[in-house]
């Protein structure tokens, strides 16, 4: 009897997976969505690499100086699920994302699907990069194509069951994936500037808000302040009633990594403000500015 | 031996551990302030330089090298005694250093040792003009960083 039970749900589940495979197009990114690209713009696409933390997670870890510019992966999320291994993407045809065509690479930042069509999983802050201009995800592939090439193999996830099962992340996505911006309230558009930073490049919400159930970011408590995703400890809220620093002082701050009393940062913070250093002075201004119009 | 010998027994070795467990608790309590302390100061002399660097203090040279006087002497003190054995983040609720000092102790004081190099670097450019002193205090403060990403507590 519960042996036939299971038998039939483990059917229904594994014809369910086959269906949702056979609905998800391969790649949702269309032919029209691509023709409408330039070429790579390098410059750009650096701002974008730098704007988007790549290397915090993609780089070994303790990578230094020139050595983070190669993204042989590594860093370690351990989360309720399992935990996540970043994956190599320097320029190598074999371990990396050498081989990889724009379309796929737009397919994996935009849609959270790897070359194979299936879904990736949502430690890689797809959910973020999906708000970004397609313009400028191209001008990052075109910048990451330009980065050394590295043979080192990605470490395979080591995720607790179910979460192992890959083709559940349709669902998954099918719920969280067309969240858009998580502030719709009327911005400055310097705020509008640096909301785009935030939310759809830096990702600032993946630590500094809440998650669900799920794994995905809380939109009703954002950039609120969040337990620590990698250790003890809370990683704080960034709200104008929280963090009553001035805009000059946050814009500061993510320049030269000391507080208004010249404290120093701690933690993941110190490698964002390595990222966030390089940008340019106008970006951090309208981050600060973003985080000052925060509701 | 008796109920009662044997309950004394105990209850004298039950006051040597809780004495045994404590001394170490008032000890460390003094070590979690000095160090606490040590750093204070430096976020006070970091923020005279800081201050200058990001324009919103006017660069005056005697006082950046006071500043950096100062933080090259703070690199000086031996930090033998400031970081005692079970004075974690657990140890107090105001401290935020992480148990992995204790495991990487060599890499710990190789990043105490890196500040002393900045700071010595700082102590030489602070008194020669405004981009000498920013350029020697963007190495201090990586320094800071560099152990505070490994050995801090975010919050």
């Amino acid at each position: 009897m519960w042996k036939k039970l299971i038998l039939s749900a483990s059917l229904a589940a594994f014809g369910g997976f086959l269906l949702i495979w056979a609905v998800f197009p391969r790649s949702p990114i269309t032919a029209s969505t691509m023709a409408v690209l330039a070429d790579p713009n390098l410059e750009n696409g650096a701002r974008v690499f730098w704007a988007g933390g790549c290397a915090s997670c993609h780089a070994a870890n303790g990578a230094k100086g020139e050595a983070r510019l190669i993204l042989t992966g590594g860093r370690a999320f351990e989360t309720e699920f399992g935990t996540f291994y970043a994956p190599n993407i320097s320029a190598d045809a074999n371990a990396g994302i050498g081989s990889w065509t724009m379309a796929q690479f737009l397919s994996a930042m935009q849609h959270g699907r790897g070359p194979n069509g299936l879904p990736l999983y949502p430690a890689f802050p797809y959910t973020a990069y999906r708000l970004a201009d397609p313009q400028d995800m191209a001008d990052l592939y075109g910048y990451l194509q330009s980065l050394p090439a590295d043979p080192s193999l990605s470490r395979d996830h080591d995720l607790t069951f179910p979460f192992n099962i890959r083709p559940a992340l349709f669902f998954w996505q099918a719920l969280y994936l067309e969240q858009g911006y998580a502030v719709t309230a009327p911005l400055s558009d310097e705020a509008l500037r640096g909301r785009y930073l935030v939310e759809a490049l830096a990702h600032c919400g993946e630590c500094h808000t809440p998650r669900g159930a799920l794994g995905a970011v809380d939109h009703g408590a954002w950039l609120r302040g969040a337990p620590n995703p990698s250790g003890q400890g809370r990683i704080p809220p960034l709200t104008p009633d929280e963090l009553t620093w001035s805009k000059d002082e946050i814009a500061a701050y993510l320049n030269d990594g000391f507080t208004p009393s010249f404290d120093s940062a701690g933690g993941h913070m110190v490698d964002v403000i390595r990222n966030m250093a390089i940008l340019q002075p106008d970006d951090r201004a309208a981050i600060a500015q973003y985080l000052k119009e925060l509701p | 031996m008796t109920f009662s010998a044997s309950f004394t027994i105990k209850s004298t070795l039950l006051a040597a551990a809780l004495a045994v467990a404590c001394l170490p608790a008032f000890a460390n309590e003094g070590a979690i302030g000095a160090r606490q302390g040590q750093f204070k100061i430096m976020a006070l002399n970091i923020g005279v330089l800081g201050s200058m660097a990001r324009g919103t203090v006017e660069y005056d040279a005697a006082q950046a090298q006071i500043a950096a006087d100062n933080l090259a002497a703070i690199s000086q003190l031996n930090q033998a005694f400031n970081w005692p054995e079970g004075s974690d983040m657990m140890a107090a609720t105001t401290n935020r250093a992480l148990p992995a000092i204790w495991e990487n102790q060599d890499d710990f004081l190789a990043k105490w040792a890196a500040f002393g190099t900045a700071a010595t670097g700082l102590q030489a450019a602070a008194g020669n003009g405004l981009e000498a002193m920013q350029a020697a205090l963007g190495p201090v403060g990586g320094s800071c960083g560099a152990c505070h990403d490994a050995y801090r507590q975010p919050q």
